[in-house]
């Protein structure tokens, strides 16, 4: 089969080459290049692209460079600074996988005839009654599920994660026995555009208007200030102005208002969580999750809670299983299975 | 030599603006000076002399090609090299700025930027207009250098370089006129430009020289900083021990571009034109970006309306057809052209940009197949064909 493989020069995608080569595929490596400016972080930098290169020589396949980075600055970085002017909180990794990774990459490879796509991430396509669907990948630790579970049953059809099935010490072991430079290499830490010299305050300060905010407690009473509300995150308890006394958490950001609010750690806990942009990639079986106590994940690598849905238009209300910690508005949860296998869908929370 | 003769003809090979094959010519001119007289040309020794002779015989060939004086010839590493000694040496001799035009090279470019210089916009035809240039260099005082390039490396746009240096003379008398000649080597007499410039540079890989290997020629009596020190060599004006075979190719190379020049620029404009009519009559978003019988005989330079170069790219791969579109950035991605910006070109035509180069080694049929390939590549990607 044609493959067009997504390398980032990262060891999971590396790997990907070799088994996609011992499968006997007809591999083509790309390496997207997605953001345009300067970091010392994730992917996109040169060296990067180096690895990439190298890694597709020793494997044996070709490499080329595609230029994303318009797209990526539209449907990433973009979004990503306006949601903090907002005052919700982004998942550009997710974002990216969505518009990037997928959109932009299977658009790619359908154009140049390719057979499928590929990617190093630890996730799984299974056949759930002659279905396809996403499924988390074999090393629970290292899953990637999360961020990618907005492919569809289409998407899914045209796409491979020839690691997914493994450990993340076999995709070492296998990059070590094909003597990859990449064997070796760290995961990629935090978000891909920002450096960790500058970081996210430094990366967003040219981009947006910093406002001063003043933090008040339940009663109303000024207790602190914060230089910039935008930077200010649902459950914070560091850099609000408080000086000592108990611990109090951020319960609340309202931004126009330049306001945040503060309180007890149990203020946090809710009963119910609106999501709405859905993905909802298996069309019509939204009963199936309807009927069922199901596993939401927060967060990539989150812990899981149960709950259950209910639809109202198009937004979806999870009444969890028992009080939850807040997830800030912006963030994407998952639906799993009850067994926290399968993905069933996922959207972003909006309250 | 006929196992590399069959590996360009199994390829169609219409990048000769990004690299020109070696000239056969050249290949065994170089062959002796590998491991038989390898001797430094700056010693005093027999075979040192030997070198020696060697490399200011090739400095007449080369003087002879351009018709300028040996010894206002300087070998360098390249274009870069030349460039960047032509900007910067002649900003850090007198203090002065540098100004260039926008679609010059970035060897070019990257200096004056380097340098806090001035870019002067291009007409939509993406030359440089004389008296826009006057105008520019009447509103300033100690112009260092003024660089323009004679052929634009992505369009194959010419200059009118004596106008422009007459706006030069008259604006900036004490200024050193450089043009970059990189991509006018195959196309243009280098008789025709070396009267109007003080300092001329070129890369031999883009006339069937070796790779790694550059000509800058300065005129006597005119003075840059040099940019790289050390042992003297070329007059003080170039340091570093000289590449002798490099030398020896790259005069070779030049000399044979001369020689064959008025022929080849007949054979090959009728081959481009062949080109422009195929890909611009059979594929309907397809324009040529410069007018019909503009630019030198080498290059044909379209823009797909609306469809990916990076897409066109691989497709051509794929059917042995090499070209190119805009110039790479480091990671080897293809960046948005800034030639075609500065010459106003819409962003949905700048993002199907394809550059098409001819040379030596360019024949009919690959013409024929390179049309055939693209028609079917802009198809597979969407465009209306016929």
């Amino acid at each position: 089969m044609k493959v067009l493989l997504a390398m980032s020069g990262g060891v999971d995608s590396s790997a990907a080459a070799l088994v996609l080569r011992e499968q006997g595929h007809d591999v083509v490596g790309v390496t997207m290049r997605l953001w345009g400016g300067e970091s010392d972080t994730g992917c996109c930098s040169v060296s990067d692209v180096d690895d990439a290169r190298r890694v597709a020589q020793q494997v044996g396949i070709d490499h080329l460079v595609f230029n994303f980075s318009e797209e990526f600055n539209e449907h990433v970085v973009e979004p990503y600074v306006a949601s903090h002017v907002q005052g919700t909180t982004p998942n550009p990794c997710i974002e990216c996988n969505r518009h990037l990774k997928f959109d932009k990459l299977i658009e790619r490879g359908r154009a140049l005839g390719f057979e499928a796509v590929a990617t190093g991430h630890h996730a799984r396509v299974v056949d759930v009654d002659g279905v396809l669907r996403l499924a988390r990948g074999a090393d629970a630790a290292k899953d990637q599920s999360y961020v990618v579970h907005m492919l569809s049953a289409e998407d899914l059809a045209y796409t491979l994660f020839p690691v997914g099935h493994m450990q993340k010490s076999e995709v070492r072991e296998l990059a070590t026995s094909g003597g990859l430079r990449t064997a070796a290499k760290p995961d990629s830490q935090d978000v891909c555009f920002i450096g960790s010299t500058i970081g996210r305050a430094g990366f967003l300060e040219p981009r947006l208007t910093f406002n001063a905010a003043t933090v008040v407690d339940g009663t109303g009473e000024q207790v602190g200030e914060v230089p910039a509300v935008e930077l200010v995150t649902l459950g914070q308890r560091r850099g609000l102005g408080l000086g000592g006394g108990d611990k109090r958490y951020v319960v609340a950001v309202d931004v126009p208002a330049r306001r945040v609010v503060v309180g007890d750690e149990s203020e946090l806990f809710i009963s119910h969580t609106t999501v709405r942009t859905l993905s909802w990639p298996y069309g019509t079986d939204i009963q199936f999750v309807l009927d069922q106590e199901i596993l939401v994940q927060g967060s990539a690598h989150g812990e899981r809670h149960a709950g259950r849905v209910s639809i109202d238009g198009d937004t979806l209300v999870i009444a969890w299983s028992r009080p939850t910690r807040r997830i800030s508005p912006g963030q994407t949860v998952v639906f799993y299975d009850a067994t926290d296998t399968v993905v069933l869908g996922g959207g972003i929370v909006s309250e | 030599m006929a196992e590399s003769t069959a590996t360009l003809r199994e390829y169609v090979y219409l990048d000769h603006a990004a690299t020109s094959p070696l000239r056969a010519e050249a290949r065994s001119a170089m062959e002796p000076y590998g491991d038989v007289l390898y001797a430094n040309p700056s010693g005093s020794h027999r075979f040192a002399r030997e070198a020696r002779r060697v490399i200011d015989e090739a400095r007449d060939v080369v003087a002879a090609s351009i018709g300028c004086k040996p010894g206002e010839v300087i070998f360098t590493s390249g274009g870069t090299e030349g460039a960047n000694t032509a900007v910067l040496g002649a900003t850090r001799r007198t203090g002065g700025i540098a100004v260039c035009g926008s679609t010059e090279h970035h060897a070019v470019l990257h200096c004056v930027e380097h340098v806090g210089g001035t870019v002067v916009p291009v007409t939509a035809a993406g030359s440089i207009d004389p008296d826009v240039m006057r105008a520019h260099l009447a509103d300033m005082n100690n112009v260092a250098v003024v660089s323009v390039m004679a052929v634009n490396n992505e369009t194959g746009a010419i200059s009118d370089l004596e106008h422009i240096s007459h706006a030069v003379r008259r604006q900036a008398a004490d200024a050193i006129f450089h043009t970059d000649a990189v991509q006018a080597a195959c196309w243009i007499d280098l008789h025709q430009l070396w009267p109007f410039v003080d300092v001329l540079t070129l890369s031999a890989h883009k006339f069937g020289g070796p790779k790694g290997m550059g000509i800058m020629v300065i005129r006597e009596g005119k003075h840059v900083e040099p940019l790289i020190l050390g042992g003297g060599q070329e007059r003080d004006r170039r340091s570093g021990t000289h590449n002798v075979a490099g030398i020896v190719g790259t005069s070779v190379a030049l000399d044979v571009t001369q020689s064959q020049r008025a022929k080849e620029v007949v054979r090959l404009g009728a081959l481009r034109d062949q080109l422009l009519a195929g890909l611009t009559s059979r594929i309907s978003c397809a324009t040529a970006t410069l007018a019909h019988g503009a630019g030198t005989a080498g290059t044909a330079h379209v823009c797909l309306e609306n469809l990916e170069s990076e897409s066109l790219l691989y497709l051509l791969d794929e059917a042995n057809v090499c070209v190119s579109a805009a110039s790479a950035c480091a990671s080897g991605a293809m960046e948005p052209s800034h030639v075609l910006e500065a010459m106003g070109i819409s962003r949905g035509r700048i993002k199907g940009s394809l550059r098409f180069s001819l040379g030596h080694t360019t024949t009919e049929s690959d013409i024929a197949v390179a049309i055939e390939a693209t028609v079917a590549a802009a198809a597979r990607l969407g465009a209306t064909v016929s």
